[in-house]
């Protein structure tokens, strides 16, 4: 399923699933796909105040950099490691595999995030 | 995620005669340099892997066929590049660079000695992005310096290179005439070409694997790539290309070395001929000539996680605490049969050699490296 239903999306090409009082975030297989092979995902600095649209971290394929950023204002609470010696994991299973956690600010909601279909209009 | 928006081309693309092969083996297409060509069929790491290990065809047709030939054809050579033809057996060839009166790299590429007809005949393989500036230079340094020969830019000539330890094995399935040609006497040796008509097939690559290069007409390359596949041979893109040669320590003419560097800085001092005949004037050889050269190329693998690029500043780590020497790296990626970051780098010469660690700054932070000697892969297996 390239767009789940049951996630919310950015236009930079994250996905948004919401836990508890956390939300997790990762790419989605549109993003995996015009990257291609991913090598390498890091940078994502755990505690770090971000505000929306920030830096969050960075996913590289073999070709190039690309940063990702905190869907809202938040704090970064977790970063997946498991993703250090596996960063082929985002382009086999990019919905089962997140990428940071993050405890959002006061205030920040899901209203500025767009539903599947919504998506599925801004990649077409 | 940054790097994703899709971007509509101010121009046309110029298309290669495999344009069609290429959509049809599911081709992610991109624009490298104004052509229209595949980066990969779906993953340039099994690509990559595939060349090492068996075999891999690549579209080269957007580099230029030039032909040069006339009685003052090899003089004509002699004079324009910096490695010396007059070595050359018929059928040979060899890699060279072509230097401004600065001793700046305008092109590297490769020359082949060809059967003569009535006047020796040479063929000359130059880069996609600087072709119609080549073909210009080599024409007006015949003119002004008044040397008889004709050139010709062969744009109706293709070319493919198949390339890894079963390339000529499958070429042989597919080809059986042309690899039977290629396995007379003793067999194609490495840098050599055998010719039949219009066909050339050579021993050479830009890979660090055996394999051959075959340059044959336009109009007969579409179904050539189909045999080839049913040989068993699979389509491999530039982004596997890329890897493949950083690897092989092998530079890329625009990004390891342009008009501002020498030969002797980049690497390359070994493709410069000064010996077959130290009275050989070739252009630019006076700067050359002049000092030693003040920057060199080295290799480095990074010790940390994550990748080098092109353009990250390289740091020395001199151990009585002196200042570093600064640098920067050329060309950079992840290297798959290394499963590590490798790169190259200019240096300041003398500044840094193999078994030092020096720092890189990627996005800000330094990271370490090792410096190693190139090549970094050979033969399907890691050096470094």
């Amino acid at each position: 399923m390239s767009i789940p239903q049951d996630l919310k999306y950015t236009a930079s090409h994250e996905w948004v699933r919401v836990d508890g009082d956390e939300w997790v975030v990762g790419i989605t297989f549109h993003a995996q796909e015009e990257l291609g092979d991913l090598v390498f995902v890091g940078e994502v600095d755990v505690g770090a105040q971000l505000q929306a649209g920030d830096k969050a971290g960075v996913v590289e394929s073999v070709k190039a950099a690309s940063d990702i950023y905190a869907p809202a204002a938040g704090e970064i609470t977790a970063f997946n490691d498991a993703l250090e010696g596996a960063p082929e994991l985002l382009n086999s299973d990019p919905y089962d595999n997140w990428i940071f956690r993050m405890r959002p600010a006061d205030g920040a909601s899901l209203a500025g995030l767009m539903d599947a279909s919504g998506y599925a209009n801004a990649i077409a | 995620m940054s790097g994703t928006s899709d971007s509509s081309a101010a121009a046309p693309l110029r298309r290669t005669p495999l344009y069609h092969a290429h959509l049809a083996a599911h081709a992610k297409m991109v624009d490298f340099g104004g052509w229209d060509m595949p980066v990969h069929y779906g993953s340039q790491l099994d690509e990559h892997h595939l060349v090492r290990n068996d075999a891999g065809v690549f579209d080269v047709s957007h580099m230029c066929n030039v032909d040069a030939y006339g009685a003052d054809a090899e003089d004509f050579l002699r004079a324009l590049l910096a490695n010396d033809v007059r070595k050359l057996a018929i059928g040979q060839a060899l890699y060279s660079c072509m230097l401004n009166a600065e001793g700046g790299v305008i092109d590297d590429l490769i020359v082949y000695r060809l059967q003569p007809s009535e006047v020796p005949r040479y063929r000359i393989v130059v880069n996609a992005g600087t072709a119609d500036g080549d073909f210009a230079w080599m024409q007006q340094f015949a003119q002004q310096r008044g040397f008889g020969l004709t050139l010709r830019m062969r744009r109706d000539l293709a070319m493919v290179a198949v390339q890894g330890p079963q390339a000529w094995a499958k070429f042989a399935v597919a080809q059986p005439a042309l690899a039977a040609l290629a396995q007379q006497g003793e067999g194609l040796k490495p840098f050599h070409a055998v010719e039949a008509g219009d066909y050339l097939v050579a021993r050479t690559g830009y890979t660090g694997e055996d394999g051959l290069e075959w340059v044959l007409p336009a109009s007969e390359v579409h179904a050539a790539w189909d045999g080839l596949l049913a040989a068993g041979v699979r389509p491999a893109g530039l982004g596997a290309r890329d890897t493949l040669r950083l690897e092989a320590g092998m530079n890329l003419y625009g990004q390891d070395m342009d008009t501002t560097v020498t030969p002797l800085e980049c690497g390359l001092a070994w493709t410069v001929d000064r010996k077959t005949d130290p009275a050989r004037q070739f252009e630019g050889r006076s700067v050359l000539d002049a000092g030693p050269a003040k920057r060199s190329a080295i290799g480095l693998k990074l010790l940390d996680r994550g990748v080098l690029r092109s353009h990250m500043a390289v740091r020395t780590v001199p151990a009585d605490g002196a200042a570093p020497q600064i640098g920067e790296t050329t060309s950079g990626s992840y290297a798959p049969t290394l499963a590590a970051s490798i790169a190259m780098a200019r240096m300041p010469a003398g500044s840094a050699k193999a078994g030092d660690t020096v720092e890189v700054e990627i996005r800000g932070k330094w990271y370490k490296a090792l410096v190693v000697k190139m090549p970094f892969a050979r033969n399907g297996k890691a050096l470094v």
